[in-house]
């Protein structure tokens, strides 16, 4: 936790923290302090007059259909983009393990969509499926797939999800990359002179042996879909068509800028901010944070 | 390699092929969109190879910007990506290698108070407090202002945590000897730790360059006014503006401007960027 050997001084160091402190105090925690307490309120949209009432703006929240549909949808869509991330990624790093010559190549090939922001990612994949010019609905019409993302919510679902996963391949690709390389060689030489096939070694040794990266993804992926996904959301398909891809973040930004209801946004905020401390805890409780054996 | 199966070679190249064909397809198409006049976007299927019209629609978004989405040039708002990511990166390098440095190196009452305090900002991401976060830089009053656009977003646990587990493996004979040698703690940061800390910094500051430019929800809330606009951000005005006036050509050509200078850093210093991935892991 700290050196032995330290210096002494009474006021440099907290000199050194003060930037840290006070941003985190100002920017941090009293803005989630006003969540937590507006969410006590309500509040008229000009603001003149605030009533106290309890946990009122919370029920009214768990008794909204909407915002339940809304935890589904982002259940659907953060299990969906984890799902595809990752297995995507598994298999191109599997194979780029395999190769070792071009491994180095192909790694580069396939690591940039890692810089392209989630919101540049969802604009390009929208222009690809638009309805009447896009070449992949032309493609998907061409075998009897009709695309409109304009009406149809399952699509639009779709829409967001492929954006999502094609931007976060690249993350999971390195990571899997790195726990296959530090898999010992010998385990798998051995399994195979007792005549283990390709796919047994794989099954039996490599991935029980990724596990700590397996899950170490999981938890990023998942947070990266909840809440890294509003921009992709929120430049593409706007919430839409009918809530069909407003998922919970998307939902406390429209409460509380395009509904003017302060009092359900804090509410939902502090709703998210369980949600983040609860996965947070899993995170330093049970995910090994090193990628190694 | 185990044993040689050149059929499980073969399948290993085309998954690999693959792969690199589903990454870049969509970025390719659209390269190839932002060549076209407007004219050859407008009925399917699109071209699927390169037009003529590059040169003159880059020059149109450079200079002039587009009149549907609020006309700003798009140098300006690449401008303002730049200036808001790098003042981002620096203000989080500096401000989080300080902390680390005094909980590592210096004892002191609230020392642990403190990097509790700073392990609960991974806890309170600025999406889940999107409201109030808006309400508190309104009211002092840095709406509209480079410093409302990157204060807030310095403080850093992951940067401050890479940082302290950094300093704990260097060994303490370089503090005594420095002691010895009679250097204070300012001259041992100066002259001892920050040399030491170069590869990490470098590191770091590819992946914070990369969150930065790439920052969406922030712009969105804090700037109204257009000579503020950052790319990224921008972007969304013109997609939607997409909808009714044929300028995809000009929206994919901001797509392009907007993603090149992030992947280019990622691609040139591969290196540096695994590194600074799998150190800060998020």
């Amino acid at each position: 936790m700290q050196k032995r050997v330290i210096f002494q001084n009474l006021w440099l160091p907290y000199l050194l923290v003060l930037p840290q402190i006070i941003i985190t105090l100002v920017f941090f925690i009293w803005p989630s302090w006003q969540a937590l307490t507006s969410s006590l309120y309500i509040e008229d949209a000009f603001g003149f007059s605030k009533q106290f009432v309890w946990f009122q703006n919370y029920s009214e929240l768990f008794t909204n259909p909407a915002y339940l549909k809304s935890f589904w949808t982002t259940l659907v869509f953060g299990v969906s983009v984890t799902f595809l991330a990752m297995s995507i990624a598994l298999l191109l790093a599997v194979a780029a393990n395999r190769v070792i010559k071009s491994a180095t190549g192909y790694r580069t090939l396939l690591i940039w969509p890692y810089a392209v922001a989630p919101a540049l990612a969802g604009v390009i994949w929208y222009f690809l499926l638009n309805p009447s010019i896009g070449i992949v609905s032309y493609w998907l019409e061409s075998v009897g797939v009709e695309w409109n993302h304009y009406v149809n919510g399952g699509q639009a679902l779709l829409l967001v999800i492929v954006a999502s996963a094609w931007k976060q391949i690249s993350y999971n690709f390195l990571f899997f990359l790195a726990g296959l390389q530090s898999i010992p060689k010998s385990l798998l030489e051995a399994a195979a002179i007792d005549k283990a096939g390709p796919i047994r070694r794989f099954w039996t040794i490599t991935f029980p042996l990724l596990s700590p990266t397996t899950f170490f993804l999981l938890i990023v992926n998942l947070v990266f879909a909840f809440f890294d996904t509003f921009a992709l959301i929120h430049a593409t398909t706007n919430g839409g068509p009918a809530d069909a891809t407003s998922v919970l973040v998307f939902r406390v930004y429209n409460s509380g800028f395009v509904g003017q209801d302060y009092g359900s946004s804090a509410a939902q905020s502090v709703v998210l901010m369980g949600l983040v401390v609860v996965i947070t805890f899993i995170q330093f409780r049970y995910v090994e944070r090193r990628v190694q054996y | 390699m185990v044993e040689n199966r050149p059929f499980l070679n073969f399948l290993t190249h085309v998954a690999l092929i693959t792969g690199v064909l589903f990454l870049c397809f969509p970025v390719w198409m659209a390269l190839v969109a932002s060549t076209h006049t407007p004219e050859a976007l407008s009925k399917a299927p699109i071209p699927l190879w390169f037009g003529g019209e590059a040169i003159a629609n880059y020059s149109e978004l450079l200079t002039g910007g587009v009149s549907a989405a609020g006309g700003v040039p798009v140098s300006t708002m690449m401008w303002n990506s730049l200036w808001m990511a790098l003042g981002i990166t620096a203000g989080k390098i500096v401000v989080s290698i300080l902390a680390a440095f005094a909980i590592v190196y210096f004892k002191f009452p609230f020392r642990m108070g403190f990097f509790w305090m700073i392990f609960i900002t991974l806890m309170l991401p600025v999406e889940v407090r999107i409201l109030p976060t808006f309400d508190v830089i309104a009211r002092l009053e840095m709406l509209n202002t480079w410093a409302g656009l990157t204060i807030p977003l310095m403080a850093s646990a992951t940067a401050t945590f890479l940082f302290r587990q950094f300093f704990l493996t260097i060994p303490d004979e370089l503090v005594e000897a420095a002691r010895i040698d009679r250097a204070g703690p300012l001259r041992f940061f100066w002259d001892i730790l920050l040399p030491l800390s170069r590869t990490n910094i470098a590191a770091l500051f590819i992946i914070l360059f990369i969150f930065g430019w790439n920052q969406y929800l922030w712009p969105l809330l804090i700037t109204t006014e257009q000579d503020l606009y950052t790319i990224v951000m921008g972007i969304q005005r013109m997609a939607n503006a997409g909808e009714s006036l044929p300028i995809w050509h000009l929206v994919m050509g901001t797509a392009i401007l907007a993603l090149l200078p992030p992947v280019l850093v990622v691609v040139g210093m591969q290196k540096l960027f695994v590194r600074g991935l799998v150190e800060t892991e998020k």
